[in-house]
């Protein structure tokens, strides 16, 4: 979806005869990033650190902030593999096969882009929850599913769905099927040619969709939420533990949490970036959106 | 090589044979018993000081250790949560409606759960005050006066916050008694009218007018205004109405879930320290109104007396207030008819 | 699996009529995953959303969607969405336009920059927005000064809304913008008002349609947010209460239907738009063609 582009990478064209409206135009743009962008970031790092560094490490180390650390990192590394999977198998069948209910299926995988994250979270409730369809039999056979980790899996798979699908799609729509297809008349089998030919000619763009959904499903806060139950150090994820902090008018350990979110999300765009440059050519175009 | 393979062996011998009991041994050591209160917004101080107080006392006493989780939001949500599945063995919730709806809903408890503890299961009270800015700019001194035009008002929603249905009912009590039913709401469709933001629960609410500076009274709990000062500084004052409601945030043990758990006897436990000595000092010393008349009387300089109305005695028990005031299409929602 | 698979293909796809024939494997363990997973995942949560309002009957949905509360959130997220999907397209093009057509310093760190309100977890970002506009805030204080409120005030949900449907903008502009012709630059680099003018009929035509899907991606993406909105808005029934918010607060009033009857109404109204936003972008592409 931001799944960019080609743009970036791409040198400018500088030829600007009119350097007047060319430096108003780029004042004006980075007017637009610092105030929109840039000032909320700068406010999470400047209140993490308002009670100096002690205090900002000492929130980090606490038992309750490393434990949503360990449960943000055990849901999206359940997760993001499970909707790479699935995005690579989607891709496969409506890139390299014509069939019909090929856009009714390309629909669905949309769909969640427009459901709200609070939805994303109620459907589950509504299935599992003790009140849900499947509540009685689950409470009968004592499986937990929601306000537990399986719960904050579902939630953030459903938001973090397309992702992959989505990036992996047009790129293979593009590569065509010839180079698999030669391979397998040389007599190369199924598997091989998947991991010999086409895996290669899609690993960067996969790691760009794994790179998006990564970072939505350690930030996704309303999904999560819906279903979470905020029981401290058990099922609040780092995004929860920010909320649960802040109402707890503990402001320096909520924003210290926020930090660690925010860096997750910097590092996500330095390496976003870094793809961008060195393989825009194995990237996605976003031609379909 | 060969000669290692004996004392390999003999390792691995003993190793299976010390096993069973290194694993019995570490289960009774190191794997606690867990307990999970789910709660409601502003008591995250006293539980954290209370189930320190009551791990070491169960310690001392059974030997056991205990590890308690804590949920806490508003008590709607939280009781919403614990009917949808949340394995809670207690809930100490703000009013006792929101346990009802668990009884009723996901029949984790009979509906008599209530009589089961002494003081109508409620190990404390607490009322609604009002926390104003230093130096009260706007002289608000009574209920009176938050209607007044250009006061603003915060509290959070009594959809989702139990603190703000004991400040909304105490709202109606006092326009009631100008005029009735009517002049209830038409207090409580002025009041509301003043009011900027309207939080999930009562932390919000308080984060809304200490750190945000909006707004000229937060409608708070009594212990919550005593917490805001010890914790945003001394830049607010506490005023008592002439009149406010008795809160009753009362306790129950979920028998479904302690059963299921294996839990009851320390459920029980922990429910019954709650009334104990150290627990009721615990509860004084965080601006709640203990029960035990030591721990009250120690307590008592702080807080004022002031005439309260009870939820039994002004609306008929919870059931009613609900179905009259909040429930879908209720009173609550009728203020809220865009003009 | 190598010749046979080769050899079997032909009767495979005899056996589906509906696949057209190819050689390469996989199309059944695919597909086959990929239907299991859409229909745990997306369909039979759907299927449950879908299903849950009608035990209030018809009569029940309908009165549950057309009370006033609703009715007024439901118009706030969408039409706050909606607006906000439309200052992000002048914003859009002018940062696609900077970053593509001009190198200057910091030109990169400001490009990668711009996924950054897809990159902060919404809740980090509601939290932060929340105490720069707040009436003591940074930005908050100075419009306060001038008589403007932002936070808790549907300006302050607009706000949150620009700020998270950025990139979608930015991103769907820049690679027309590259690919943009040299001579379109030139008129649009030269003064003078009839080259400016013709820059812009030949430009806008050519960015319409992914500027409409940036557009509606960045609505979609609003219409639903939660995080980022719910510490900024004021939550007022009727006045600064989003949708989302509305779900949550009829779920903790056990209205479970009442809930689901919000949430399929928001489900299918923003998948609706995004469809014939879809639909018009197509047909702009092919008028655009012809």
């Amino acid at each position: 979806m931001t799944a960019a582009t080609t743009a970036s990478a791409a040198r400018p064209i500088s030829s600007v005869r009119l350097p007047g409206l060319a430096i108003l135009l780029v004042l004006a743009s980075a007017a637009v990033m610092a105030g929109l962008v840039l000032l909320p970031l700068f406010v999470v790092f400047h209140d993490a650190f308002a009670k100096g560094v002690g205090k900002y490490l000492d929130s980090i180390r606490d038992p309750d902030a490393i434990s949503a650390i360990k449960l943000t990192l055990l849901v999206a590394s359940i997760a993001v593999p499970l909707n790479a999977v699935f995005g690579v198998a989607a891709a496969w069948c409506i890139a390299k096969f014509e069939f019909r209910g090929k856009s009714a299926l390309l629909t669905l995988i949309d769909l969640p882009f427009s459901m709200s994250p609070v939805v994303s979270g109620l459907v589950w409730v509504l299935l599992f929850g003790a009140q849900g369809w499947f509540g009685t039999w689950l409470i009968d056979h004592d499986v937990k599913i929601i306000f537990a980790t399986t719960g904050l899996v579902l939630a953030t798979i459903l938001v973090t769905f397309p992702f992959v699908a989505r990036e992996l799609i047009p790129l293979m729509q593009d590569q065509g099927a010839d180079e698999e297809s030669a391979a397998l008349t040389l007599g190369a089998g199924g598997f091989t040619t998947f991991f010999r030919i086409t895996l290669p000619n899609i690993r960067w763009a996969l790691l760009y969709g794994v790179l998006l959904c990564n970072a939505r499903a350690m930030g996704e806060f309303g999904a999560v939420s819906v279903v979470s139950g905020h029981i401290r150090g058990l099922t609040t994820t780092l995004p929860l533990h920010v909320e649960v902090l802040y109402n707890d008018y503990d402001f320096v350990g909520a924003f210290a949490a926020a930090s660690l979110l925010a860096s997750l999300g910097l590092i996500t765009l330095v390496l976003k970036t870094g793809l961008e440059w060195r393989h825009a050519g194995e990237l996605a175009a976003n031609r379909r959106h | 090589m060969t000669k290692l393979l004996p004392s390999r062996r003999a390792m691995m011998a003993g190793a299976v044979a010390a096993a069973p009991f290194l694993a019995g041994k570490a289960f009774a050591d190191t794997a606690p018993i867990t307990l999970l209160n789910v709660s409601y917004d502003p008591t995250r101080e006293l539980y954290k000081d209370i189930n320190t107080a009551f791990a070491a006392y169960w310690k001392g006493k059974t030997g056991q250790v205990l590890d308690i989780k804590q949920s806490h939001g508003g008590s709607g949500k939280q009781a919403r949560a614990v009917i949808d599945g949340l394995q809670a063995d207690v809930v100490t919730l703000a009013l006792a409606g929101d346990i009802d709806e668990i009884s009723e809903r996901a029949k984790l408890l009979p509906a008599n759960w209530q009589s089961r503890l002494p003081n109508n299961s409620t190990p404390y009270t607490s009322t609604i005050v009002f926390l104003v800015r230093k130096g009260n700019p706007k002289a608000i001194r009574d209920w009176a006066d938050l209607v007044k035009p250009g006061v603003g008002v915060i509290t959070p929603n009594p959809k989702t916050s139990g603190g703000a249905r004991w400040a909304y009912l105490a709202a109606f009590a006092y326009g009631s008694k100008q005029g009735g039913a009517a002049g209830g709401k038409d207090y409580i469709t002025k009041l509301f009218k003043n009011v900027p933001v309207l939080g999930a629960g009562a932390r919000d609410a308080t984060t809304t007018f200490a750190q945000r500076n909006i707004g000229d009274v937060l409608l708070s709990w009594e212990n919550e205004a005593f917490l805001t000062i010890d914790e945003f500084g001394p830049n607010f004052e506490i005023v008592y109405p002439s009149s406010s409601i008795l809160a009753e945030p009362p306790v129950a043990l979920l028998d479904k879930n302690v059963d299921r758990h294996k839990t009851r006897t320390v459920a029980t436990g922990y429910l019954n320290f709650l009334y104990s000595p150290a627990a009721q000092e615990l509860i004084g010393k965080h601006h709640y109104r203990p029960r035990n008349p030591a721990a009250a009387a120690k307590y008592a300089s702080g807080l004022k007396n002031i005439p309260m109305v009870t939820i039994d005695q002004a609306f008929g028990g919870w059931k009613k207030a609900t179905a009259t005031h909040f429930a879908e299409g209720a009173l609550f929602d009728q203020i809220y008819k865009p003009a | 699996m190598t010749a046979q698979a080769i050899l079997a293909s032909p009767t495979k796809a005899r056996r589906r009529p509906w696949v057209q024939h190819s050689i390469l494997p996989g199309f059944g363990l695919s597909l086959g995953i990929t239907l299991a997973y859409l229909g745990v995942i997306v369909v039979l949560p759907l299927v449950a959303l879908a299903i849950r309002p009608w035990e209030l009957g018809p009569a029940g949905v309908f009165h549950a969607l057309a009370a006033p509360r609703v009715l007024a959130a439901l118009k706030l997220s969408f039409g706050l969405s909606a607006l906000a999907a439309l200052l992000n397209a002048p914003l859009g093009v002018l940062l696609a336009w900077t970053l593509t057509r001009y190198q200057f310093p910091g030109r990169r760190i400001l490009d990668a920059l711009v996924d950054l309100p897809f990159a902060l977890p919404t809740a980090v970002a509601g939290i932060a927005l929340t105490a720069i506009y707040a009436p003591n805030g940074a930005l908050g204080a100075l419009a306060a000064k001038v008589g403007i409120k932002t936070a808790y005030s549907p300006l302050g949900i607009f706000i949150a809304l620009v700020f998270i449907g950025l990139p979608f903008v930015v991103r769907s502009l820049q690679p027309v913008l590259q690919e943009l012709d040299h001579e379109v630059e030139e008129a649009a680099t030269t003064l003078g008002a009839n080259s400016l003018q013709r820059a812009v009929r030949v430009i806008l035509p050519a960015l319409g349609p992914s500027l409409i899907s940036g557009i509606s991606l960045a609505f979609a993406r609003a219409v639903g947010e939660y995080g980022s909105v719910v510490f900024i808005a004021g939550n007022l029934p009727g006045k600064t209460e989003i949708a989302p918010l509305l779900i949550v607060i009829k779920l903790e009033s056990y209205d479970y239907a009442g809930a689901a009857a919000v949430g399929l109404a928001m489900v299918a109204i923003s998948f609706g738009s995004l469809v014939a936003i879809n639909g018009l972008q197509l047909m702009l592409a092919r008028r655009g063609r012809a």
